[in-house]
């Protein structure tokens, strides 16, 4: 088995993890920390699809891995509205909860 | 290939932390751990861009802007924690994320031979961009409409996080002021690191065009840098009303889009360059794109305004 296909399996279980917790967990920010962990098994997964790739001296395929870059820093800025989000509803009802029943 | 193995095992230890640790806070430090730790990965990936990009953007900043929300909403954490789903349910839960993983672990396996790729094509053209380092040259020439459109959707999240204030804040300073002793640890670090910082991040820029590095990572550091004076309470951040803040702000995503549809008229398509001044242009491009992103980067840390404009 080479390195990168162990990698893919990695970024494989993370996603499941991923999903898992932001599932499961009540609490919002618990799940944009779970989001994170699957958009990381995402890139991850591209990763490999790039390590496979390299061909004419290059150690990987540049185009996902340009595409990986762009991706991080779109998935920091919806983190940091989903973040401002939780701030400003805790400040408004006092509570940091999606529960809608009261 | 033991390396990778012990990696992996890591990786996967400390993710399984962030989804399972009680605290909230103990989370967010595993999640900081676990960036730290998949950009190691992506070194032996061999993408040292990308390992860059998330040790400073994905580990580095997302983790402060966690850790800062962590804290502030230490006192909320406990009534939600008693909205846990049954035991019946959580394990249904695991039953369909093991079913995704497995899908995913099989594609893995199942990936075509030989793998598809389009190394070759950028080999063969990077030389009309006098790029030398292929991420680089991807991000801006190739696919340079992806990363135009990427600035301009962190532009619209920080307009998103904005709007979120009252309205009697708006336009007024993002978070509070740091008010810290100016004889302190914290400042006197943050006036050594800070010169030293604003070096590096300028140079994790400039090299990108021939080795890794780029705007986004150089920006990221430039993006820390002010975050960190103003932890140190050196700096204020600026009301987001400031005219030179919005235009800063601005000025990277327009000069991008001019250029963009000069391409028009100079080589014939939208964000074409000319290959006899290609790398000129995307030098014009990322100066201005790199001050962009970095106070968005900063910007979108420090939260929406939090004081009133004061007149």
């Amino acid at each position: 088995m080479s390195a990168s296909i162990l990698y893919g399996l990695c970024s494989a279980v993370l996603v499941g993890l991923g999903l898992f917790g932001l599932i499961t967990h009540p609490q919002p920010l618990r799940k944009i920390l779970a989001f994170n962990l699957i958009g990381s098994g995402v890139f991850l997964l591209f990763g490999v699809v790039a390590r496979r790739g390299a061909a004419a001296g290059f150690g990987g395929d540049p185009v996902p891995q340009a595409l990986v870059i762009t991706g991080l820093v779109v998935a920091f800025a919806s983190t940091a509205l989903a973040v401002a989000l939780l701030l400003r509803l805790f400040q408004e009802i006092g509570r940091a909860t999606l529960r809608s029943d009261d | 290939m033991a390396f990778d193995v012990v990696l992996a095992v890591l990786v996967l230890g400390v993710s399984i932390w962030t989804v399972t640790a009680r605290d909230t806070f103990a989370a967010v430090v595993g999640f900081v751990a676990f960036g730290l730790l998949v950009a190691l990965v992506w070194v032996r990936l061999a993408a040292p861009d990308v390992a860059l990009t998330e040790a400073a953007l994905g580990s580095g900043l997302t983790g402060g802007l966690l850790l800062g929300a962590s804290t502030r909403l230490a006192h909320a954490e406990p009534t939600a924690a008693g909205e846990q789903p049954g035991a019946i349910l959580r394990l249904a839960v695991a039953a369909i994320c093991t079913v995704v993983s497995a899908g995913l672990a099989a594609l893995v396996l199942l990936l075509p031979e030989p793998a598809p790729t389009l190394a070759p094509q950028v080999a063969e053209n990077i030389a009309a961009t006098g790029l030398r380092n292929p991420v680089t040259a991807v991000l801006m020439a190739f696919r340079a409409i992806d990363t135009l459109l990427e600035v301009i959707v962190l532009l619209l999240a920080l307009l998103g996080m904005w709007s979120l204030a009252p309205d009697r804040l708006w336009g007024g300073s993002p978070g509070q002021r740091h008010h810290v002793d100016l004889d302190s640890a914290l400042s006197f670090a943050a006036q050594l690191l800070v010169p030293v910082g604003i070096l590096v991040g300028i140079h994790i820029f400039w090299v990108g065009s021939v080795g890794p590095g780029g705007e986004f990572q150089g920006a990221t550091i430039l993006a820390a840098m002010w975050i960190l004076t103003r932890m140190a309470g050196l700096v204020d951040m600026p009301p987001v009303s400031r005219r030179w803040l919005r235009l800063v702000l601005v000025a990277g995503p327009a000069v991008f889009f001019a250029i963009g549809l000069a391409g028009f008229a100079i080589a014939g398509a939208f964000l074409a360059y000319p290959a006899s001044y290609a790398k000129l242009l995307i030098l014009a491009i990322e100066i201005p794109v790199t001050l962009s992103i970095a106070a968005t980067l900063a910007l979108l840390v420090a939260g929406p305004p939090e004081r009133a404009l004061q007149r």
